[in-house]
């Protein structure tokens, strides 16, 4: 299995958020724990969805990462862009920060 | 311009409220998102991929400085100073927090908007010609009858739970500008042999996975019928129309199953029961609504003023060759002498098409106010249009437009295209369109080189939703994922105008590297065969085909 990060929104302002080691949420992707069995990730999904039901977060979702520099990194397009922000506005999204 | 009455405004306001007291229980988890998701979509709230995202209807695409400024203030309040304008004649705010979205709403309201029915399987904002009341050749003000279908299609409860969503456009005019014959129903506003008013109804257009053109389902419904007619057409649709696959639920679907006869047979069954009812506009209302859109109090000029006036026009030509290349692309004739309609591209050079700051914003509404008699248009295609210009004031106009760099004197060139979101912002999307519009603004850049080219359509589409209307553009654009990787599928010979026509694909896709060339070889093409500079692009693709394009595209492979 290839390495995964759990990822969801964030109820109040919508923004892409990343499960850490210790089940809170990080906007950062390289805070993300990273898990490489299948019976990993089906706990980390476990302790996202607990946070649908305790309305911090919604649509909770396992993404394939490689591991670059020692930090996560999509392999999915899509899924680094929610890592940054939208190409033609580096100014705005996560990237800015 | 329409203004509420007392009961739009409490039903707006009303509304607002009511949304207010639903995010506050979706925050205190008294609602679960399922729960929450489809009365958020109601009042026009998505989830996009960086951020919640907020659809403003703008009706028929016209708006007063007031609204506009209002408009300005969300944005740098609660956005990122900016928004951006769509296809469908609404706006939209990237980046609202859920529970600024009531303060939002209210805002709207006090200026007389909303973002009600700009989601959802319903009754969609009425979209309409942007130049409706300033141009000379319209047969009657395409506003009239949108805005009664707008008042008749808000909230309507038989209508708000459709098997898909329901678009409608309308134009008065038989230059079409408002993409009629891609809606669920379209309308042209005509006259009848006996001068009456009435329009002929298109059903059964769209876009999307399954393009198709509307067809005629009647050729003239006299105006006091109109409403009827079309709630015959929706209680077929609505009875008819197929709920068990969401691809296969728009109208455009039910008419090409079951053929425009059966449809229309079924439909003019429905139309005599109803004809004559509660449905039939009385002439008073129809009357009260139009003295809305009655014509604002042009000024008149005197043949001398006019020479006057167009004498000193060619000098300001003469000197400024900006100016000049603006007056001849973004200023078009006027009904009233001595006016002009102005637009205001919103495809700057490398820009984002669509998309305008804040303090843009705040500029166009001044300039609404001193120049354009207090109206303003958005357009579906992503422009803004100032309908109402002394002759007179364009210099004046232009040189503050310029200032603030709204003055791109490309309107209907190729770098005047229409890019939807996609991947960038958009959750549905499935490639980027944004940055392949950028490039290919920036390679046409060269005016002159524009000129040569001639009028062109490019639309382009980060999906198969076809947000960016890529069917109806002369060349189109499909941004789609292929084993994850941006590809791009072209087609050429669209065409959303009275003239309508889906394209067709060219060939296989081209990667994020190679489409932006393939554009260029497409247009070197098209000025190698065509037969004069006369020869649009269209016309000299409906003369030859894809063939010579697929050579020189496929050539090499």
């Amino acid at each position: 299995m290839s390495a995964k990060i759990v990822t969801a929104y964030h109820l109040r302002d919508g923004d892409a958020v990343f499960l850490r080691e210790d089940t809170s949420w990080s906007k950062d992707v390289a805070e993300a724990a990273v898990v490489e069995t299948a019976e990993a990730e089906a706990a980390l999904l476990e302790t996202g969805q607990a946070d649908v039901t305790r309305n911090i977060v919604l649509d909770v979702y396992a993404v394939d990462v490689e591991i670059v520099d020692g930090t996560p990194k999509p392999t999915k397009f899509r899924e680094l862009l929610r890592c940054l922000g939208p190409s033609n506005r580096t100014d705005l999204g996560k990237q800015a920060a | 311009m329409y203004r509420y009455d007392e009961f739009d405004h409490a039903f707006v306001r009303q509304r607002a409220n009511q949304f207010k007291g639903q995010v506050a229980r979706r925050l205190s988890g008294e609602l679960t998102e399922d729960e929450f998701k489809p009365l958020r979509l109601m009042n026009g709230l998505y989830l996009q991929l960086h951020a919640y995202m907020l659809r403003v209807t703008i009706p028929y695409g016209t708006m007063s400085s007031r609204q506009l400024r209002q408009l300005a203030i969300i944005g740098r309040k609660y956005d990122k100073g900016y928004g951006h304008f769509t296809t469908r004649q609404n706006i939209q705010f990237n980046w609202p927090k859920l529970e600024d979205v009531p303060q939002i709403l209210e805002d709207l309201a006090a200026v007389e908007m909303h973002a009600i029915q700009s989601s959802g399987n319903c009754i969609r904002n009425v979209t309409s010609d942007h130049y409706a009341g300033a141009i000379a050749t319209e047969v009657s003000d395409p506003r009239i009858h949108s805005e009664v279908i707008r008042q008749w299609s808000s909230l309507h409860p038989e209508f708000s739970f459709l098997p898909r969503k329901f678009k409608f456009a309308v134009t008065g005019d038989a230059t079409d500008r408002a993409a009629v014959k891609f809606h669920d129903i379209g309308i042209i506003i005509k006259k009848n042999d006996a001068g009456e008013v009435g329009g002929e109804i298109l059903v059964g257009g769209g876009m999307g996975r399954t393009p198709m053109i509307g067809k005629t389902i009647r050729d003239f419904v006299p105006e006091r019928d109109l409403l009827a007619y079309v709630e015959a057409i929706l209680r077929v649709y609505n009875l008819y129309g197929r709920r068990d696959n969401k691809y296969k639920a728009r109208i455009k679907i039910l008419v090409h199953e079951r053929g425009i006869e059966e449809i229309r047979e079924k439909v003019e069954a429905e139309f005599a029961q109803i004809q004559g009812s509660s449905l039939t506009v009385p002439q008073e209302e129809l009357d009260r609504i139009a003295a809305y859109f009655a014509d604002p109090d042009f000024e008149a000029f005197d043949a001398e003023a006019l020479e006057a006036i167009n004498r000193e026009l060619e000098v300001r030509k003469f000197e400024n060759r900006d100016f000049a290349a603006w007056m001849k692309t973004n200023v078009k004739p006027h009904k009233q002498a001595g006016y002009a309609i102005a637009d205001i591209t919103l495809k700057g050079i490398g820009e984002t098409a669509g998309d305008i700051t804040s303090d843009q914003m705040d500029v166009v509404a001044d300039l609404t106010e001193q120049f354009s008699l207090d109206e303003m248009r958005a357009s579906h295609e992503q422009n803004l249009i100032l309908p109402h210009v002394k002759q007179a004031d364009l210099f004046e106009l232009w040189s503050a437009l310029n200032s603030h760099g709204l003055g791109t004197p490309n309107s209907g060139l190729i770098t005047d295209m229409i890019v939807c979101p996609g991947m960038d912002y958009c959750a549905l999307a499935t490639a980027r369109s944004i940055p392949i519009g950028q490039e290919i603004s920036r390679r046409f850049a060269d005016l002159e080189r524009q000129y040569d080219i001639g009028g062109m359509k490019i639309k382009m589409s980060g999906c198969i939703n076809a947000c960016g209307h890529h069917h109806a553009g002369h060349i189109g654009i499909l941004g789609v994922d292929r084993r994850g990787e941006e590809v791009y599928q072209i087609t050429l010979g669209g065409s959303g105008d009275e003239t309508a026509s889906v394209g067709a694909r060219v060939g296989p896709a081209f990667t994020a590297d190679e489409v932006v060339d393939a554009i260029e070889t497409i247009v070197n093409t098209y000025l190698d065969l065509r037969e004069s500079p006369e020869e649009t692009f269209l016309s000299a693709y409906r003369r030859v085909g894809l063939d010579p394009f697929k050579e020189k595209l496929y050539a090499a492979a």
